[in-house]
């Protein structure tokens, strides 16, 4: 006797019920994920924004003979207190350099003391009542206000807040990217050929694969040891250099380009493989003409997928002596550097309110970065994409 | 065809060392494959021989695919091989160009013989081998890339031409040959994914004659396309057989019978019979052969 639609209705109630309730559920793992991250990126907007913005005071610089022999004296004494240690001392030098500045008075917007800058931002009041009242009329008169801070854009680390900057620590990541980038990119991609396209598929084979999965799940601290190990001890390659720190994260990134870079090759059908043997090709051929150009897009998309995350390591780069106070960036990759995750760790690590911002808007220029990686790996998998 | 009867076959396909045994007692009245009998030859041209295959067997890893085997190909012919599913034909058509290779648990013995060289020796160059006899598959597989570069490609690769004007040249009557080039003359340069299925089919002949070998191996070339285009590659096979020796695998004994000059019809990795078309299909020797042609299995 088979069922009416009104039984099988009253026992469906009970199944969509269900599932609607599991939609529910789903959706609201996604909401409060996606709330997760608004929270936290609009967190550092507000925290990090003041830090792209730096108080200016308008003043009179007189540049002579006195001025350089005692840089404080190029400008008015109720002034003084307000404006940056980090002004006066090259103003010799920029007069030597410069001689037609010798004996004139100019008018010129110059960087004010991180204690001004922050009571300007409303964050802390450590100025003298004197001096106070002096910036009081000088916001006033229009002469003292907040720019954009194209300092912290320009200039490495300082003691001084408002001459701290990101530039020579995103030098450095540059550095050490392109060590990390040309070690583990060709060794990546070699290994992952071999294993996919030309080893036998045997006991010593899988061990390998294993190990490289296995790899990759590694805590990243332990390559830092690893590094310093090989790299510094045995080599003797320079401490907190870009060539270290790049080797280093290389030796992390690999297993992840291996891993990505065989997954590309895999999906890479068959058919493609038997019609290349079939016309003659050799392996090497079948790889270089039909395989890997189908499979780029994927390896490259895994790759920098890799190096953005190698990008944002912090923990081996500690043991290779990279978060280190790097007021100068150096342009070779075996002077001392450090990387933007390890400047953002420096500066998380000042009592000072001023470097308080620094942090968060050192974490919104490495977020900007690797968003562009990422965005950089999307628009490259499009473009290679079913060019078939 | 019966379906339950193609399932049951397909079950004892599944099982081999005890269906396999049953299947081969059922049909005991039946000779073994005609290595002592003659075969009937197409008296009206003179055939060379091109491929000479003596006792070849194969193996995958401890499973037998294929038992004994001797056949002779001669050039400028076509010869279909025949059977059900599972039978050892692909896996035989696969022998002659060494495809088994790419297949780590295989292991051949045996002859298969070309312009007096054995294809499996030693000193035999897969890749020379493949030079020679090229292939063409079941699914049309044209290269991601275009409808030149599909054809351009492999002659290139083995230096065959140098100079731009050639490659052309070479280009144009590939794909004349091949029945396609007013087709596409126009758009050589799109990808050649973009054709219909038969279309592609034709390029990956374009793309194997563009080599000039001398064996063409097809597996099941038409299994994936429309009754029109069948028929197209019917006839291209037809006009082909002047330049080329063409062997191929078929699901289909009405193509076999309308396309081939010689038949040879696998049963469970034996070749039970092996004969001038004609011959086969108005008057096989052996029972088996005549019950899948009559359609009682497969």
């Amino acid at each position: 006797m088979s069922q009416s639609f009104e039984e099988i209705s009253a026992q469906l109630k009970k199944r969509h019920r269900r599932s609607a309730r599991m939609k529910w559920m789903t959706m609201g793992a996604l909401i409060l994920s996606a709330a997760f991250l608004v929270v936290f990126i609009s967190d550092m907007v507000v925290r990090g924004w003041p830090a792209f913005q730096q108080a200016q005071i308008q003043t009179e610089v007189s540049y002579n003979e006195q001025s350089q022999k005692l840089p404080l004296a190029a400008v008015d004494e109720d002034v003084r207190p307000l404006i940056s240690r980090g002004f006066f001392r090259p103003l010799p030098r920029r007069m030597e350099n410069n001689p037609a500045l010798m004996g004139t008075t100019q008018t010129q917007w110059v960087i004010a003391d991180s204690r001004v800058d922050q009571y300007l931002k409303g964050n802390e009041d450590r100025l003298r009542p004197a001096d106070k009242e002096t910036l009081q009329a000088l916001v006033e008169e229009g002469r003292a206000e907040l720019k954009f801070n194209t300092t912290f854009f320009t200039t490495g680390d300082s003691k001084m807040p408002e001459l701290a900057g990101i530039a020579s620590a995103a030098i450095g990541t540059v550095m050490t990217m392109l060590v990390t980038m040309a070690v583990c990119f060709p060794i990546g991609v070699m290994t992952a050929v071999y294993l996919e396209e030309f080893a036998p598929d045997n006991k010593l084979t899988q061990i390998i694969e294993i190990n490289i999965n296995n790899l990759a799940a590694v805590p990243s601290i332990l390559f830092g040891l690893l590094g310093l190990a090989i790299y510094i001890s045995f080599f003797g390659v320079p401490r907190s250099s870009p060539l270290v720190g790049g080797l280093t994260l290389a030796l992390m990134t690999l297993p992840v380009i291996i891993i990505s870079t065989r997954a590309a090759l895999r999906s890479v059908p068959d058919s493609i493989r038997h019609a290349a043997f079939g016309v003659g090709c050799s392996r090497w051929q079948v790889v270089r003409d039909h395989v890997l150009p189908v499979s780029l897009p994927g390896i490259l998309t895994g790759s920098i997928i890799g190096l953005a995350q190698a990008m944002g390591e912090t923990a081996p780069l500690i043991i290779v002596g990279m978060v280190a106070f790097i007021p100068d960036a150096s342009i070779s990759i075996t002077g001392a550097s450090t990387v933007m995750p390890a400047q953002i760790f420096t500066w998380a690590s000042e009592p000072n309110s001023a470097f308080a911002e620094k942090t968060a808007g050192g974490i919104l220029v490495l977020l900007a970065v690797l968003i562009f990686l990422n965005a950089l790996a999307v628009w490259l998998r499009n473009k290679f994409e079913r060019r078939w | 065809m019966n379906d339950t009867t193609l399932q049951n076959f397909q079950t004892q396909q599944d099982s081999p060392t005890a269906s396999e045994s049953a299947v081969r007692t059922s049909y005991n009245e039946a000779p073994t494959p005609n290595k002592g009998q003659p075969v009937t030859r197409n008296e009206s041209v003179e055939e060379n021989l091109s491929v000479r295959v003596r006792d070849l067997s194969l193996w995958y890893g401890e499973h037998q695919a294929l038992d004994d085997i001797s056949i002779d190909i001669f050039a400028n012919t076509v010869t279909a091989l025949i059977g059900p599913s599972g039978c050892g034909k692909s896996t035989f058509l696969r022998c002659l160009n060494r495809m088994n290779d790419l297949i780590s648990s295989v292991s051949i013995k045996g002859l298969v013989e070309m312009d007096g060289h054995d294809v499996n020796a030693r000193g035999m160059d897969e890749v020379a081998l493949r030079r020679r006899v090229g292939m063409v598959f079941q699914k049309p597989n044209p290269f991601p890339k275009s409808i030149y570069e599909n054809v351009a490609y492999a002659p290139r690769m083995h230096d065959m031409v140098s100079r731009k004007a050639d490659q052309d040249e070479l280009v144009e009557r590939a794909l004349r040959d091949a029945g396609l080039w007013n087709e596409v003359k126009d758009k050589l340069h799109e990808p050649g994914t973009s054709l219909s299925g038969g279309q592609q089919q034709r390029l990956c002949i374009a793309r194997a004659i563009a080599v000039r070998p001398d064996v063409i191996l097809m597996d099941e070339p038409t299994s994936a396309l429309d009754p029109i285009s069948t028929a197209t590659i019917e006839d291209l096979m037809d006009k082909l057989k002047k330049d080329f020796t063409i062997v191929t695998v078929t699901h289909n004994m009405q193509q076999a019978a309308r396309v081939a000059d010689y038949t040879a019809f696998f049963h469970l990795g034996e070749m039970i019979e092996y004969n001038a078309t004609k011959q086969m299909f108005a008057n096989p020797h052996t029972k088996k052969a005549e019950d899948y042609i009559t359609g009682r299995y497969g």
